[in-house]
Protein backbone atom coordinates (compact mmCIF):
# COMPACT_ATOMS: atom_id res chain seq x y z
CA UNK A 1 0.00 0.00 0.00
CA UNK A 2 1.44 2.91 -1.20
CA UNK A 3 -1.01 5.66 0.49
CA UNK A 4 -2.63 7.23 3.82
CA UNK A 5 -5.97 6.11 4.20
CA UNK A 6 -8.38 8.87 2.82
CA UNK A 7 -5.81 10.69 0.96
CA UNK A 8 -6.21 12.70 -1.81
CA UNK A 9 -4.84 11.22 -4.90
CA UNK A 10 -4.85 12.47 -8.52
CA UNK A 11 -5.20 10.19 -12.20
CA UNK A 12 -2.14 8.34 -12.35
CA UNK A 13 -1.26 7.79 -8.88
CA UNK A 14 0.08 4.63 -8.15
CA UNK A 15 -1.73 3.32 -5.08
CA UNK A 16 -0.62 -0.28 -4.30
CA UNK A 17 2.00 -3.00 -5.27
CA UNK A 18 0.90 -6.93 -5.34
CA UNK A 19 -1.96 -8.65 -4.21
CA UNK A 20 -4.84 -6.31 -3.62
CA UNK A 21 -8.26 -5.84 -6.19
CA UNK A 22 -9.49 -3.05 -7.74
CA UNK A 23 -12.43 -1.01 -6.48
CA UNK A 24 -14.10 1.95 -7.76
CA UNK A 25 -11.88 4.20 -9.69
CA UNK A 26 -8.81 2.11 -9.92
CA UNK A 27 -7.20 0.41 -12.89
CA UNK A 28 -4.86 -2.35 -12.35
CA UNK A 29 -1.64 -2.63 -14.62
CA UNK A 30 0.39 -5.91 -14.10
CA UNK A 31 0.63 -5.91 -10.51
CA UNK A 32 0.20 -2.06 -10.00
CA UNK A 33 -3.22 -0.34 -8.86
CA UNK A 34 -3.49 3.32 -10.13
CA UNK A 35 -6.15 5.92 -9.39
CA UNK A 36 -8.15 6.78 -12.34
CA UNK A 37 -9.99 10.25 -10.99
CA UNK A 38 -9.25 12.53 -8.33
CA UNK A 39 -10.58 11.30 -4.93
CA UNK A 40 -9.95 9.97 -1.82
CA UNK A 41 -7.90 6.45 -1.84
CA UNK A 42 -9.71 3.87 0.40
CA UNK A 43 -8.38 0.52 1.23
CA UNK A 44 -11.10 -2.42 2.94
CA UNK A 45 -9.59 -5.83 2.72
CA UNK A 46 -7.42 -5.34 0.09
CA UNK A 47 -9.60 -3.60 -1.91
CA UNK A 48 -8.10 -0.70 -3.11
CA UNK A 49 -10.88 1.90 -4.60
CA UNK A 50 -11.08 6.30 -4.39
CA UNK A 51 -13.96 7.73 -3.71
CA UNK A 52 -14.70 10.27 -6.29
CA UNK A 53 -14.82 14.20 -6.02
CA UNK A 54 -15.88 15.07 -8.92
CA UNK A 55 -17.87 12.80 -11.77
CA UNK A 56 -20.78 12.06 -13.57
CA UNK A 57 -23.41 10.21 -12.67
CA UNK A 58 -24.25 6.78 -14.53
CA UNK A 59 -27.75 5.08 -13.77
CA UNK A 60 -27.84 1.78 -12.38
CA UNK A 61 -30.86 -0.85 -12.66
CA UNK A 62 -32.89 0.10 -9.09
CA UNK A 63 -31.79 3.66 -8.82
CA UNK A 64 -34.20 6.68 -8.16
CA UNK A 65 -33.65 9.92 -10.31
CA UNK A 66 -35.06 13.23 -11.06
CA UNK A 67 -35.24 13.49 -14.72
CA UNK A 68 -36.19 17.01 -17.03
CA UNK A 69 -38.06 16.12 -19.86
CA UNK A 70 -36.41 17.68 -23.21
CA UNK A 71 -38.44 15.55 -25.55
CA UNK A 72 -42.08 14.38 -26.63
CA UNK A 73 -41.82 12.04 -28.89
CA UNK A 74 -44.91 10.01 -30.23
CA UNK A 75 -45.20 7.31 -27.37
CA UNK A 76 -42.33 8.33 -24.66
CA UNK A 77 -40.62 11.37 -23.01
CA UNK A 78 -36.82 12.18 -23.21
CA UNK A 79 -35.61 12.66 -20.08
CA UNK A 80 -32.39 14.77 -18.96
CA UNK A 81 -30.88 13.14 -16.27
CA UNK A 82 -27.70 15.44 -15.53
CA UNK A 83 -25.74 11.89 -17.19
CA UNK A 84 -24.35 11.05 -20.55
CA UNK A 85 -27.17 9.28 -21.17
CA UNK A 86 -30.82 10.52 -21.82
CA UNK A 87 -33.75 8.55 -20.13
CA UNK A 88 -36.34 7.10 -22.13
CA UNK A 89 -39.57 7.17 -20.48
CA UNK A 90 -41.81 5.05 -22.41
CA UNK A 91 -45.84 6.58 -22.32
CA UNK A 92 -46.49 2.91 -20.91
CA UNK A 93 -43.93 2.85 -17.82
CA UNK A 94 -45.61 6.45 -17.15
CA UNK A 95 -49.50 6.08 -17.76
CA UNK A 96 -51.12 3.21 -16.45
CA UNK A 97 -52.78 2.62 -19.61
CA UNK A 98 -50.98 1.87 -23.15
CA UNK A 99 -51.08 5.82 -24.96
CA UNK A 100 -52.81 5.41 -28.90
CA UNK A 101 -50.88 8.05 -30.75
CA UNK A 102 -53.41 8.70 -33.43
CA UNK A 103 -55.52 10.06 -31.22
CA UNK A 104 -53.69 11.56 -28.55
CA UNK A 105 -50.36 13.14 -28.19
CA UNK A 106 -47.72 12.63 -25.92
CA UNK A 107 -47.72 16.11 -24.59
CA UNK A 108 -50.96 16.22 -23.15
CA UNK A 109 -50.01 14.23 -19.92
CA UNK A 110 -45.93 15.48 -19.92
CA UNK A 111 -44.28 18.57 -21.41
CA UNK A 112 -41.43 19.62 -21.98
CA UNK A 113 -39.39 21.46 -19.21
CA UNK A 114 -41.91 19.01 -16.39
CA UNK A 115 -40.23 17.12 -13.89
CA UNK A 116 -40.28 13.82 -12.77
CA UNK A 117 -39.03 10.87 -9.98
CA UNK A 118 -38.60 7.68 -11.87
CA UNK A 119 -36.30 4.44 -10.86
CA UNK A 120 -34.14 3.14 -14.00
CA UNK A 121 -35.04 -0.24 -15.08
CA UNK A 122 -32.31 -0.93 -17.32
CA UNK A 123 -29.58 0.62 -18.61
CA UNK A 124 -26.05 -0.99 -20.21
CA UNK A 125 -24.67 1.47 -21.99
CA UNK A 126 -25.32 0.21 -25.22
CA UNK A 127 -28.86 1.41 -25.31
CA UNK A 128 -29.94 4.23 -23.25
CA UNK A 129 -31.14 4.07 -19.92
CA UNK A 130 -34.82 3.43 -19.41
CA UNK A 131 -36.65 4.94 -16.99
CA UNK A 132 -40.44 3.89 -15.40
CA UNK A 133 -42.56 5.31 -13.04
CA UNK A 134 -44.54 2.15 -12.02
CA UNK A 135 -44.51 2.65 -8.50
CA UNK A 136 -45.57 5.14 -5.36
CA UNK A 137 -43.92 8.17 -4.90
CA UNK A 138 -43.00 8.13 -8.37
CA UNK A 139 -44.21 10.33 -11.20
CA UNK A 140 -44.11 14.05 -12.15
CA UNK A 141 -43.55 16.74 -9.37
CA UNK A 142 -46.54 19.07 -9.09
CA UNK A 143 -45.30 20.94 -6.59
CA UNK A 144 -41.84 22.11 -4.48
CA UNK A 145 -38.51 22.64 -5.39
CA UNK A 146 -36.13 21.01 -7.60
CA UNK A 147 -32.15 21.54 -6.75
CA UNK A 148 -29.29 20.18 -8.27
CA UNK A 149 -25.59 18.90 -6.59
CA UNK A 150 -22.91 17.09 -7.82
CA UNK A 151 -23.83 13.90 -7.97
CA UNK A 152 -20.69 12.38 -6.18
CA UNK A 153 -22.46 14.10 -2.61
CA UNK A 154 -25.36 12.13 -3.18
CA UNK A 155 -24.31 9.54 -0.43
CA UNK A 156 -23.01 12.37 1.69
CA UNK A 157 -26.73 14.02 1.69
CA UNK A 158 -28.22 10.76 2.69
CA UNK A 159 -25.75 9.50 5.39
CA UNK A 160 -25.17 6.47 6.83
CA UNK A 161 -28.17 4.65 6.60
CA UNK A 162 -30.19 7.58 6.25
CA UNK A 163 -28.98 9.30 9.16
CA UNK A 164 -27.96 13.14 7.45
CA UNK A 165 -31.66 12.71 5.22
CA UNK A 166 -33.51 11.58 8.25
CA UNK A 167 -32.31 14.59 10.24
CA UNK A 168 -33.21 16.93 7.47
CA UNK A 169 -36.77 15.68 7.42
CA UNK A 170 -36.97 15.36 11.23
CA UNK A 171 -35.93 19.08 11.90
CA UNK A 172 -37.21 21.03 9.05
CA UNK A 173 -40.75 19.25 8.50
CA UNK A 174 -40.98 19.05 4.67
CA UNK A 175 -40.61 15.81 2.18
CA UNK A 176 -37.50 15.31 0.93
CA UNK A 177 -36.49 13.31 -2.11
CA UNK A 178 -33.04 12.78 -3.09
CA UNK A 179 -32.55 11.13 -6.95
CA UNK A 180 -29.25 9.35 -7.26
CA UNK A 181 -27.71 11.15 -10.09
CA UNK A 182 -27.60 14.72 -7.98
CA UNK A 183 -31.12 16.24 -8.18
CA UNK A 184 -32.77 17.06 -4.46
CA UNK A 185 -36.77 17.25 -4.06
CA UNK A 186 -37.95 18.89 -1.52
CA UNK A 187 -41.62 20.35 -0.94
CA UNK A 188 -42.69 21.98 1.91
CA UNK A 189 -45.75 24.46 3.26
CA UNK A 190 -43.89 27.66 2.05
CA UNK A 191 -41.11 28.58 -0.41
CA UNK A 192 -39.25 30.54 2.13
CA UNK A 193 -39.00 26.74 4.14
CA UNK A 194 -38.40 24.91 0.67
CA UNK A 195 -35.54 27.44 0.33
CA UNK A 196 -33.63 27.23 3.36
CA UNK A 197 -33.67 23.84 3.56
CA UNK A 198 -32.15 23.83 -0.09
CA UNK A 199 -29.77 26.43 1.67
CA UNK A 200 -28.67 23.38 4.21
CA UNK A 201 -28.77 20.27 0.96
CA UNK A 202 -25.65 22.48 -1.09
CA UNK A 203 -24.30 23.17 2.39
CA UNK A 204 -24.10 19.10 2.61
CA UNK A 205 -22.87 19.27 -0.67
CA UNK A 206 -19.77 21.49 -0.04
CA UNK A 207 -18.65 20.57 2.70
CA UNK A 208 -19.34 17.00 2.04
CA UNK A 209 -15.72 15.56 3.05
CA UNK A 210 -15.57 17.86 6.38
CA UNK A 211 -16.16 16.24 10.16
CA UNK A 212 -19.38 16.62 12.17
CA UNK A 213 -21.88 17.67 9.65
CA UNK A 214 -25.05 16.19 11.10
CA UNK A 215 -24.33 18.61 14.22
CA UNK A 216 -23.47 21.33 12.05
CA UNK A 217 -26.37 21.38 9.59
CA UNK A 218 -28.70 20.15 12.46
CA UNK A 219 -27.60 23.49 14.30
CA UNK A 220 -27.88 25.74 11.00
CA UNK A 221 -31.52 24.26 10.21
CA UNK A 222 -32.14 25.48 13.62
CA UNK A 223 -31.29 28.98 13.82
CA UNK A 224 -32.84 29.09 10.36
CA UNK A 225 -36.32 28.26 11.59
CA UNK A 226 -38.64 30.95 11.99
CA UNK B 1 20.83 42.37 -40.40
CA UNK B 2 21.39 42.15 -37.13
CA UNK B 3 19.67 40.78 -34.15
CA UNK B 4 20.48 40.44 -30.39
CA UNK B 5 22.05 37.29 -28.90
CA UNK B 6 19.71 34.82 -27.32
CA UNK B 7 22.29 33.23 -25.36
CA UNK B 8 24.96 35.01 -23.29
CA UNK B 9 28.26 33.85 -23.17
CA UNK B 10 28.03 32.21 -19.62
CA UNK B 11 24.51 30.39 -21.01
CA UNK B 12 21.75 33.03 -19.50
CA UNK B 13 19.00 33.25 -21.86
CA UNK B 14 17.75 37.01 -23.00
CA UNK B 15 14.58 36.18 -20.17
CA UNK B 16 17.26 35.53 -17.65
CA UNK B 17 16.75 31.89 -17.59
CA UNK B 18 19.86 29.38 -17.68
CA UNK B 19 19.43 26.41 -20.39
CA UNK B 20 16.91 23.99 -18.53
CA UNK B 21 15.27 26.15 -16.65
CA UNK B 22 11.30 26.31 -17.01
CA UNK B 23 8.92 29.87 -16.89
CA UNK B 24 7.10 30.37 -13.99
CA UNK B 25 4.05 28.39 -14.58
CA UNK B 26 0.75 28.71 -12.42
CA UNK B 27 -2.36 26.07 -13.11
CA UNK B 28 -5.66 26.76 -11.89
CA UNK B 29 -8.39 24.35 -11.82
CA UNK B 30 -12.52 24.94 -11.97
CA UNK B 31 -12.72 28.27 -12.73
CA UNK B 32 -15.59 28.60 -15.59
CA UNK B 33 -19.43 27.80 -14.36
CA UNK B 34 -20.86 26.61 -17.25
CA UNK B 35 -17.98 24.10 -18.04
CA UNK B 36 -18.18 20.05 -16.21
CA UNK B 37 -14.14 21.21 -16.19
CA UNK B 38 -12.01 23.59 -16.42
CA UNK B 39 -8.68 24.87 -16.04
CA UNK B 40 -6.60 27.83 -16.91
CA UNK B 41 -2.64 28.22 -17.06
CA UNK B 42 -0.44 31.19 -17.13
CA UNK B 43 2.75 29.75 -18.49
CA UNK B 44 4.94 32.77 -18.47
CA UNK B 45 3.24 35.38 -21.01
CA UNK B 46 0.87 32.48 -22.58
CA UNK B 47 -2.27 32.70 -21.20
CA UNK B 48 -4.31 29.90 -21.95
CA UNK B 49 -8.27 29.00 -20.82
CA UNK B 50 -9.55 25.04 -21.27
CA UNK B 51 -13.37 24.48 -20.55
CA UNK B 52 -14.01 20.57 -21.00
CA UNK B 53 -17.88 19.34 -21.90
CA UNK B 54 -18.66 16.00 -21.57
CA UNK B 55 -18.76 12.57 -22.02
CA UNK B 56 -22.87 13.78 -23.08
CA UNK B 57 -24.76 13.10 -26.13
CA UNK B 58 -22.81 13.36 -29.27
CA UNK B 59 -23.87 15.87 -31.80
CA UNK B 60 -23.80 15.20 -34.58
CA UNK B 61 -25.30 11.45 -33.69
CA UNK B 62 -23.41 10.19 -37.39
CA UNK B 63 -19.59 10.65 -35.66
CA UNK B 64 -20.79 8.86 -32.26
CA UNK B 65 -19.17 5.35 -31.92
CA UNK B 66 -20.58 2.38 -30.73
CA UNK B 67 -17.57 1.38 -28.35
CA UNK B 68 -16.21 4.59 -26.96
CA UNK B 69 -16.34 8.21 -26.36
CA UNK B 70 -15.08 10.41 -29.32
CA UNK B 71 -12.99 13.31 -27.98
CA UNK B 72 -12.32 16.60 -29.97
CA UNK B 73 -10.46 19.35 -29.33
CA UNK B 74 -11.12 22.63 -30.71
CA UNK B 75 -7.66 25.39 -30.37
CA UNK B 76 -8.45 28.92 -31.20
CA UNK B 77 -6.40 31.86 -30.70
CA UNK B 78 -7.62 34.90 -29.80
CA UNK B 79 -7.61 37.91 -32.21
CA UNK B 80 -5.43 40.11 -29.41
CA UNK B 81 -3.21 36.89 -28.51
CA UNK B 82 -0.50 37.25 -31.06
CA UNK B 83 1.37 40.81 -31.79
CA UNK B 84 -0.05 41.30 -35.29
CA UNK B 85 -3.57 40.84 -34.90
CA UNK B 86 -4.84 37.47 -35.80
CA UNK B 87 -7.88 36.70 -38.46
CA UNK B 88 -11.04 35.22 -35.94
CA UNK B 89 -11.39 32.62 -38.63
CA UNK B 90 -9.71 29.33 -38.29
CA UNK B 91 -6.93 29.02 -39.46
CA UNK B 92 -5.00 25.90 -41.03
CA UNK B 93 -2.35 26.06 -38.16
CA UNK B 94 -5.31 25.91 -35.49
CA UNK B 95 -7.31 22.93 -36.92
CA UNK B 96 -3.38 21.21 -36.87
CA UNK B 97 -3.04 21.87 -33.15
CA UNK B 98 -6.65 20.43 -32.30
CA UNK B 99 -6.05 17.72 -34.28
CA UNK B 100 -2.57 16.68 -32.38
CA UNK B 101 -3.72 18.21 -29.21
CA UNK B 102 -7.10 15.78 -29.13
CA UNK B 103 -4.54 13.16 -29.94
CA UNK B 104 -1.61 13.58 -27.17
CA UNK B 105 -4.71 13.45 -24.85
CA UNK B 106 -6.56 10.57 -26.18
CA UNK B 107 -4.29 7.34 -25.06
CA UNK B 108 -4.86 9.18 -21.29
CA UNK B 109 -8.47 8.89 -21.67
CA UNK B 110 -10.66 5.92 -20.32
CA UNK B 111 -13.20 6.34 -23.59
CA UNK B 112 -13.98 2.94 -23.56
CA UNK B 113 -16.21 3.49 -19.93
CA UNK B 114 -18.95 6.18 -22.31
CA UNK B 115 -19.52 4.60 -25.46
CA UNK B 116 -21.84 6.76 -27.69
CA UNK B 117 -20.75 9.93 -26.35
CA UNK B 118 -18.13 12.40 -26.91
CA UNK B 119 -15.85 14.67 -24.64
CA UNK B 120 -15.60 18.21 -26.10
CA UNK B 121 -11.86 19.70 -25.18
CA UNK B 122 -12.15 23.82 -25.86
CA UNK B 123 -9.23 25.97 -26.10
CA UNK B 124 -8.72 29.52 -25.90
CA UNK B 125 -5.40 30.62 -26.59
CA UNK B 126 -5.64 34.80 -24.38
CA UNK B 127 -1.79 35.24 -25.29
CA UNK B 128 0.49 33.45 -27.42
CA UNK B 129 4.62 33.45 -26.16
CA UNK B 130 5.31 30.15 -27.52
CA UNK B 131 4.86 26.48 -26.51
CA UNK B 132 1.10 27.29 -26.61
CA UNK B 133 0.25 23.69 -27.44
CA UNK B 134 2.19 22.03 -24.37
CA UNK B 135 0.31 24.51 -22.34
CA UNK B 136 -2.59 23.61 -23.93
CA UNK B 137 -2.00 20.00 -23.52
CA UNK B 138 -1.02 20.36 -19.73
CA UNK B 139 -4.13 22.34 -18.84
CA UNK B 140 -6.74 20.35 -20.73
CA UNK B 141 -5.10 17.38 -18.79
CA UNK B 142 -6.26 19.39 -15.78
CA UNK B 143 -9.50 20.23 -16.91
CA UNK B 144 -10.79 16.53 -17.36
CA UNK B 145 -9.25 15.87 -13.77
CA UNK B 146 -11.95 18.68 -12.96
CA UNK B 147 -14.85 17.28 -15.42
CA UNK B 148 -13.96 13.87 -13.33
CA UNK B 149 -13.19 11.60 -16.46
CA UNK B 150 -11.68 8.83 -15.83
CA UNK B 151 -8.10 9.09 -17.07
CA UNK B 152 -4.88 6.94 -16.94
CA UNK B 153 -1.81 9.78 -16.17
CA UNK B 154 -2.40 12.97 -16.31
CA UNK B 155 -0.66 14.47 -19.24
CA UNK B 156 2.80 16.90 -19.12
CA UNK B 157 3.96 18.37 -21.85
CA UNK B 158 6.70 20.75 -22.76
CA UNK B 159 9.23 21.93 -25.66
CA UNK B 160 12.59 21.70 -26.09
CA UNK B 161 14.50 23.97 -28.82
CA UNK B 162 17.98 24.38 -30.33
CA UNK B 163 18.77 28.07 -29.94
CA UNK B 164 22.16 29.70 -30.99
CA UNK B 165 23.82 25.74 -31.19
CA UNK B 166 22.93 25.41 -27.78
CA UNK B 167 19.61 23.07 -26.83
CA UNK B 168 16.97 24.82 -24.10
CA UNK B 169 14.05 23.82 -22.56
CA UNK B 170 10.42 25.71 -22.56
CA UNK B 171 11.39 27.42 -26.16
CA UNK B 172 9.75 30.94 -25.75
CA UNK B 173 8.22 32.86 -29.42
CA UNK B 174 11.05 34.45 -30.08
CA UNK B 175 13.28 31.70 -29.30
CA UNK B 176 11.17 29.16 -31.54
CA UNK B 177 11.06 31.99 -34.37
CA UNK B 178 14.87 32.76 -34.43
CA UNK B 179 16.44 29.36 -33.34
CA UNK B 180 17.45 26.44 -35.38
CA UNK B 181 14.90 23.80 -34.25
CA UNK B 182 11.58 23.24 -31.89
CA UNK B 183 10.57 20.12 -30.27
CA UNK B 184 7.30 19.44 -28.09
CA UNK B 185 6.96 16.44 -26.20
CA UNK B 186 3.59 15.17 -24.09
CA UNK B 187 4.18 12.79 -21.58
CA UNK B 188 2.91 10.18 -19.23
CA UNK B 189 5.23 10.33 -16.67
CA UNK B 190 4.08 7.28 -14.33
CA UNK B 191 3.44 5.40 -17.50
CA UNK B 192 6.40 6.36 -18.84
CA UNK B 193 4.55 7.27 -22.35
CA UNK B 194 4.85 9.37 -24.69
CA UNK B 195 1.83 10.73 -26.15
CA UNK B 196 3.24 13.50 -28.86
CA UNK B 197 6.37 14.00 -30.11
CA UNK B 198 7.11 17.12 -32.77
CA UNK B 199 10.05 17.94 -34.20
CA UNK B 200 10.80 20.98 -36.97
CA UNK B 201 14.24 22.22 -37.93
CA UNK B 202 17.70 19.91 -37.79
CA UNK B 203 19.62 18.44 -35.00
CA UNK B 204 22.22 15.58 -35.01
CA UNK B 205 20.87 12.42 -33.66
CA UNK B 206 23.38 12.97 -30.40
CA UNK B 207 21.24 16.46 -30.04
CA UNK B 208 17.74 14.36 -30.11
CA UNK B 209 19.10 11.86 -27.17
CA UNK B 210 19.81 14.79 -25.48
CA UNK B 211 16.63 16.54 -25.99
CA UNK B 212 14.50 14.06 -24.85
CA UNK B 213 16.51 13.29 -21.61
CA UNK B 214 15.59 17.28 -21.36
CA UNK B 215 12.01 16.87 -22.42
CA UNK B 216 11.64 13.87 -19.98
CA UNK B 217 12.71 16.25 -17.19
CA UNK B 218 11.01 19.42 -18.11
CA UNK B 219 7.56 17.29 -18.60
CA UNK B 220 8.29 15.62 -15.01
CA UNK B 221 8.32 19.35 -13.15
CA UNK B 222 4.95 20.19 -15.11
CA UNK B 223 3.41 16.94 -13.66
CA UNK B 224 4.80 18.12 -10.15
CA UNK B 225 2.68 21.35 -10.87
CA UNK B 226 -0.18 19.87 -12.22
CA UNK B 227 -0.35 17.99 -9.00
CA UNK B 228 0.42 20.77 -6.82
CA UNK B 229 -2.68 22.60 -8.25
CA UNK B 230 -4.83 19.58 -8.15
CA UNK B 231 -4.15 19.07 -4.11
CA UNK B 232 -4.41 23.01 -3.80
CA UNK B 233 -7.62 22.97 -5.23
CA UNK B 234 -8.98 20.37 -4.00
CA UNK B 235 -7.96 20.48 -0.38
CA UNK B 236 -9.67 23.58 0.11
CA UNK B 237 -12.83 22.43 0.77
CA UNK B 238 -12.32 18.69 1.18
CA UNK B 239 -10.07 18.54 4.80
CA UNK B 240 -10.58 16.45 7.60
CA UNK B 241 -12.09 13.86 5.85
CA UNK B 242 -15.12 11.86 6.83
CA UNK B 243 -17.69 9.80 5.14
CA UNK B 244 -21.13 9.04 5.10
Amino acid sequence: MNFEQRQLVVPGTLLAEGKYEAGFNVYRDADQYFASIVGLADLRNDLVSVIPLRGCYLPQPGDIVIGKVIECIPTAWMLDIRSPYQGVLFASEFLSKPLNPMREEARKYLDVGEMVIASVIAFDRTRNPSLSCRDHNLGKIQRGTVIDVDATRVPRIIGKKGSMIGMLKKESNTQIMVGQNGRVWISGKTRDEEAYVAAAVRKIADEAHTSGLTDRIREYLVSNRR
Amino acid sequence: MTTEKLISDDGIRNDGRKLDELRKIKFEIGVLKNTDGSAYVEWGRTKILVGVMGPRESHPKHLAMPDRARIDAFYRMASFSVEEWKSPAPSRRETELSKVIREALGPAVFTEYFPRTSIDIFIEVLQADGSTRCAAISAASLALVDAGIPMRDLVASIAVGKVEGQLVLDVQDKEDKEGESDMPMAYMPSKNAVTLLQMDGQITHDEFLRSIELLKKGCLDVYKMQKEAIEAHFKVNESNTEEA
